[in-house]
């Protein structure tokens, strides 16, 4: 166990590595660094003023030696002029002998926001934070009702059952987030079409819609069945209809197992046969795509936290991406990698529970 | 059950009458089994026999009221205890599955749930039909599996099916059937799966069960052999029919039925010989299920045919003359002679043997497996093979025989290589290929040993015709100057093998298992094969077919003078066709001498405990029975001395320890019979033979 949890931690930092050093290089690319000098001081800046600029912040030396310094491997960069230090590592109004030499990952300092103008730690920390709430309600949306659907339409292939809930997972799993999303605002949450009107004018709800069409309240006020449904919704319907469809497939191949056969001979009643004997078998499959549904979730709720204004990780992320702010984004891809290796580790260890016949090595 | 109060004991316990079974398909009604009846008495055991596509099985599901969304009964009536199972509804079938009908099934591995523990599917049979407690039903529970004579309860309860090995799961399936001490036990070729030792210890415990709770057995199988030791009665099916049935002597020694006496003719039983008594093969094929002939299914195959009478109507089932509730399918069981021997096949001379084409010399093949469930560091060494040595000469036929795990594979695998070897020579005609895999041997070397491998099911590319994979290989093996010559050489290699020159544009699935093995064998001789290890070649396909493919590959031996390396776990099929054996046991060999050497005394104790394992399918045929208590020890793990000191009934008779500490060297008797054992030479020469056939 050990070696195998050092095996895959290395694989994860190696991962790591690969994927920010890619980042960076990107974010770091001349016109990049040219409209990051722009923003930061002037955008009226002459082409000799953002070439200075860039030199005086340090972006002017080769990529990797950048790269190293973010890591914090290599000394920041300093300089000296007129008699005063400025450098990487050296906070406005801090003194130059006290600033310590290397600043970066490694060090814990991942870096000032050009955007939000707070550091990069804190940022991520609270967004993330937001982000895992929401996940949290769409798994525990998601995953019990599309075992559920799995399980129901799996346990009789073909019958009425299976057909009508085979309809529904394909059709929500093939409906994009942006498409879906969209389509329940327009049912639930506008004031002029779908079903709030009407309600309304029955005098069921109170206020004006159904449900609230942007979740930025959530973070400020907590948590309503009345602002989170929409986004769980959107995000959970894509999820269901993709794990019913593997949990069905799954299910349908272990009821036709011998061990089945055996059990109805037993003289088990179908449905102690479906909870006890065919349950655990057909959840071993679905188990790893559920955990494969978490970096999936992340890319889910760029679009959604977007689409409904909750200031979580994803929309932060595209505040990141348009507005060229490179530690963030670089922080944001760390972040991206553990969780999809970290999700698939923990995968791995609980398929060794669930399967008996498994031993990790 | 209330049930069963107002049935009378003396009655029948299970009565089929006109039983017919239809799967439906979109295309087309297909009938599997058609105007079946059969009687069991209470305790008495009823043998179903027949090829694979006979139905047999079909009637155990019916009896079970299992036959799947497409299966129906269309007609006839199942009566267990008096009561029509056909029309009983779901509840009611629910309280007889499993509490007065239980089923064992032919893969142990698969019927079991492999998520759940052991105790816990036993366990939960008397929850379910007696209404007990977890306490109590665990308890029972482990009384059973004490009576099926599984060591250590208590762990294996505790196991899940995985840790158990193949034998043990089959005790326990069983295990599973007797919770609720069922009035009838239906076995679905249970030993099928298994070793021939593990199977006579199934067939055993089976008997003795059945004998002391007095539980009346239907027991499936193609084993004739098996049948004749377990069961009373037996029912011969062909093509959807009983063909006939009646008391097991009765129908071994007076057979009125055609494919009864085909089949035995086909079964390589103590006597036949390939050179003087060759098998009859049955011709021709088993009928599709929706091509069957009109009149007697048997008609087109059948050797005493006579048109316009056979094929005019159906043919019912008459009892016989001499009574004992013997019946037959057939219009002209009385009029045929049925002691006339078969009209026989040519004697053939014997084919002499030449030169040493392959020598072993103490070749060894270890694996290294890495061990601890978390990828510790120990390392396991499995000894798959340990000082093989031997020869195989040209035009010879060298049988290698052993169970599972023995390391028969490891070593084709090694001479084909497949593998490398640890240590050790193989001399291939003069050259030394022990350390040269596969991929750097000359075309000539790979083309001159050359393999028939078991599953011809699964050997074949789908996708490509059959004379295109002939022709594959024969690019391969450089034979054939432009693609003209190429196909014709394959045109002469389908009749070399038998087949119809029209099936070089056949798919593998339009093919019958006997014929893809004889795609199979073509492919192998495509390179003028001078050496052809046969890997259980004949396992998978039925006792009818079996014949045909085993006389194929003993002609093609003859024409080319081919060495022939025939490897299976089928004593019968090895004595009819080899000329020397070699049995293994554990990576060693242990006995190796001419085929009347190893079959007579003196023995192995391995190869004396395999030969009485082995059920022969002759009532004159009198075998003393040895069981080999346990499983083969794991080679990752064999114990000291002797591989064989765990099992060996023989051990008392060896002075001191010797067995447990020393392994024992090879001993040479008489003329070159070769043996691995500590047993003292007055010990071996008392041996008696484990086989007598009594005087006719």
């Amino acid at each position: 166990m050990p070696v195998f949890l050092i095996r895959r931690i290395l694989t994860m930092v190696l991962t790591a590595l690969c994927l920010t050093f890619v980042v960076f290089y990107l974010t770091n690319l001349p016109p990049n660094l040219e409209k990051l000098a722009k923003s930061e001081a002037s955008s009226r800046m002459s082409d000799a003023d953002v070439e200075s600029w860039i030199e005086r912040n340090g972006y002017g030396r080769p990529v990797l030696v950048r790269y190293g310094e973010w890591l914090g491997l290599i000394p920041g960069w300093t300089r000296t002029e007129d008699g005063v230090t400025t450098g990487r590592c050296i906070g406005p109004g801090q003194d130059a002998a006290a600033a310590p030499l290397r600043c970066g990952v490694l060090q814990g300092d991942w870096g000032f926001s050009t955007v939000f103008k707070q550091p990069v730690s804190q940022i991520i920390a609270e967004r993330l934070g937001a982000t895992g709430v929401l996940m949290l309600w769409v798994m525990i949306v998601m995953v019990p009702a599309s075992l559920l659907i799995g399980v129901l339409s799996g346990m009789r292939e073909g019958s009425r059952l299976d057909r009508g809930l085979s309809v529904f997972s394909i059709a929500s799993t093939a409906t994009p987030e942006y498409v879906s999303g969209v389509v329940l605002i327009a049912l639930f949450a506008s004031t002029s079409t779908g079903l709030s009107p009407w309600l309304a004018e029955q005098g069921w709800i109170s206020g004006k819609t159904l449900f609230m069409g942007t979740a930025t309240s959530a973070l400020d006020s907590g948590i309503t069945f009345w602002n989170f449904s929409l986004p769980v919704m959107t995000i959970a319907l894509y999820g269901i209809g993709y794990i019913a469809r593997m949990t069905r497939a799954s299910m349908t191949e272990v009821m036709t197992a011998q061990y089945i056969r055996t059990a109805r001979l037993k003289g088990v009643s179908f449905g102690n046969v479906v909870m006890k004997h065919a349950l655990r078998n057909a959840l071993i499959a679905p188990f790893t795509v559920i955990m494969l549904q978490f970096p999936w979730l992340l890319n889910g709720v760029v679009i959604v936290e977007t689409l409904f204004n909750y200031k979580g990780f994803g929309w932060t992320l595209v505040q990141a991406a348009s507005n060229n702010d490179i530690e963030l984004l670089l922080a944001c891809s760390v972040v991206a990698v553990f969780v999809v290796l970290m999700t698939q580790l923990i995968s791995d260890i609980g398929y060794v529970f669930l399967n008996p016949r498994i031993r990790v090595s | 059950m209330t049930a069963t109060t107002d049935w009378d004991p003396s009655k029948p316990i299970l009565e089929i009458e006109n039983l017919s079974i239809s799967f439906f398909t979109r295309l087309r009604e297909i009938p599997a089994v058609m105007d079946f009846s059969c009687t069991v008495m209470p305790g008495e055991a009823m043998g179903l026999v027949g090829e694979s596509g006979c139905g047999k099985s079909t009637v155990a599901l019916a009896v079970m009221r299992y036959l799947g969304k497409n299966g129906r009964i269309t007609g006839g009536s199942i009566r267990f205890k008096g009561r029509d199972l056909t029309t009983m509804d779901d509840g009611a079938l629910r309280l007889i599955r499993g509490s007065e009908i239980a089923m064992i099934y032919q893969e142990p591995m698969a019927s079991l749930n492999p998520a759940m523990r052991i105790g816990a599917q036993l366990a939960e049979v008397p929850m379910i039909h007696e209404g007990i407690g977890k306490e109590a039903a665990w308890n029972l529970a482990r009384q059973i599996v004490a009576d099926v004579r599984l060591p250590d309860p208590d762990r294996i309860l505790k196991a899940y099916p995985h840790q158990l090995s193949g034998g043990q799961q089959q005790r326990i399936v069983i295990a599973m059937a007797l919770m609720s001490k069922p009035a009838l036990l239906i076995l679905d070729e249970p030993t099928t799966a298994l070793d021939v030792t593990v199977e006579a210890g199934i067939v055993d415990l089976v008997k003795d069960l059945g004998r002391k709770h007095g539980t009346s057995i239907l027991f499936i199988s193609h084993n004739l052999g098996l049948i004749l030791d377990v069961c009373d009665r037996l029912c011969v099916m062909y093509s959807g029919e009983a063909v006939e049935t009646g008391a097991v002597a009765e129908v071994f020694d007076r057979m009125r039925h055609p494919y009864t006496q085909a089949l035995f003719r086909s079964i390589p039983l103590p006597g036949a010989d390939k050179n003087t008594h060759p098998l009859v093969s049955i011709p021709g094929n088993f009928p599709l299920p929706h091509e069957r002939p009109p009149g007697c299914n048997f008609g087109p195959r059948c050797t005493y045919f006579q048109a316009g009478r056979c094929d005019a109507q159906k043919v019912p089932m008459v009892p016989l003359a001499g009574g004992g509730r013997h019946e037959t399918r057939c219009l002209r069981s009385a009029e045929i002679d049925w002691d006339k021997p078969p009209v026989a096949a040519k004697a053939v001379a014997r084919t002499p043997v030449g030169e040493v084409v392959l020598k072993m010399t103490d070749l060894r093949k270890y694996y290294e497996v890495s061990g601890g469930l978390f990828g510790g560091s120990l390392k396991k060494v499995v000894k798959a093979n340990e000082t093989l040595s031997f020869e195989a000469r040209e035009g010879e036929t060298l049988a290698i025989v052993g169970e599972s795990g023995c390391g028969k594979s490891t070593f084709a695998k090694v001479l084909m290589g497949l593998e490398t070897a640890t240590s050790g020579k193989i001399m291939l005609f003069d050259q030394d290929i022990q350390d040269i895999p596969i991929e750097k041997r000359g075309t000539d070397t790979v083309s001159s040993v050359q393999m028939v491998f078991q599953n011809p099911f699964d050997t074949l590319n789908p996708s490509m015709t059959v004379g295109r994979q002939i022709i594959r290989a024969l690019e391969i093996f450089g034979q054939g100057a432009n693609d003209a010559e190429r196909h014709d050489r394959m045109l002469e290699l389908l009749d070399l093998v038998k087949l119809p020159r029209a099936f070089a544009d056949r798919m593998p699935r339009q093919l019958s298992g006997g014929q893809k093995q004889r795609v199979g064998i073509a492919r192998a001789f495509a390179g003028g094969a001078r050496i052809v290890v046969a890997d259980e070649p004949v396992s998978a396909l039925d006792v009818s077919v079996q014949a045909a493919v085993t006389d194929l590959l003993m002609e093609i031996q003859r024409k080319n003078r081919t060495t022939l390396l025939f490897i299976s776990h089928d004593l019968s099929i090895v004595r009819y066709l080899s000329d020397r054996v070699m049995v293994m046991y554990l990576g060693h060999v242990v006995e190796l001498g001419t085929t009347d050497q190893v079959f007579s005394p003196p023995y192995h104790p391995y190869t004396e405990a395999l030969l009485s394992a082995v059920p022969i399918a002759d009532t004159r045929v009198k075998k003393r029975r040895i069981v080999l208590e346990g499983d083969i020890p794991s080679a990752m793990n064999p114990p000291p001395g002797c591989p064989f000191q765990t099992r060996c009934r023989w051990k008392r008779q060896v002075p001191g320890n010797l067995c447990d500490t020393v392994m024992p060297p090879i001993r040479v008797l008489t003329g070159d019979h070769q043996i691995k054992c500590h047993l003292p030479d007055e010990v071996l020469a008392g041996m008696e033979p484990v086989i007598r056939v009594a005087a006719q």
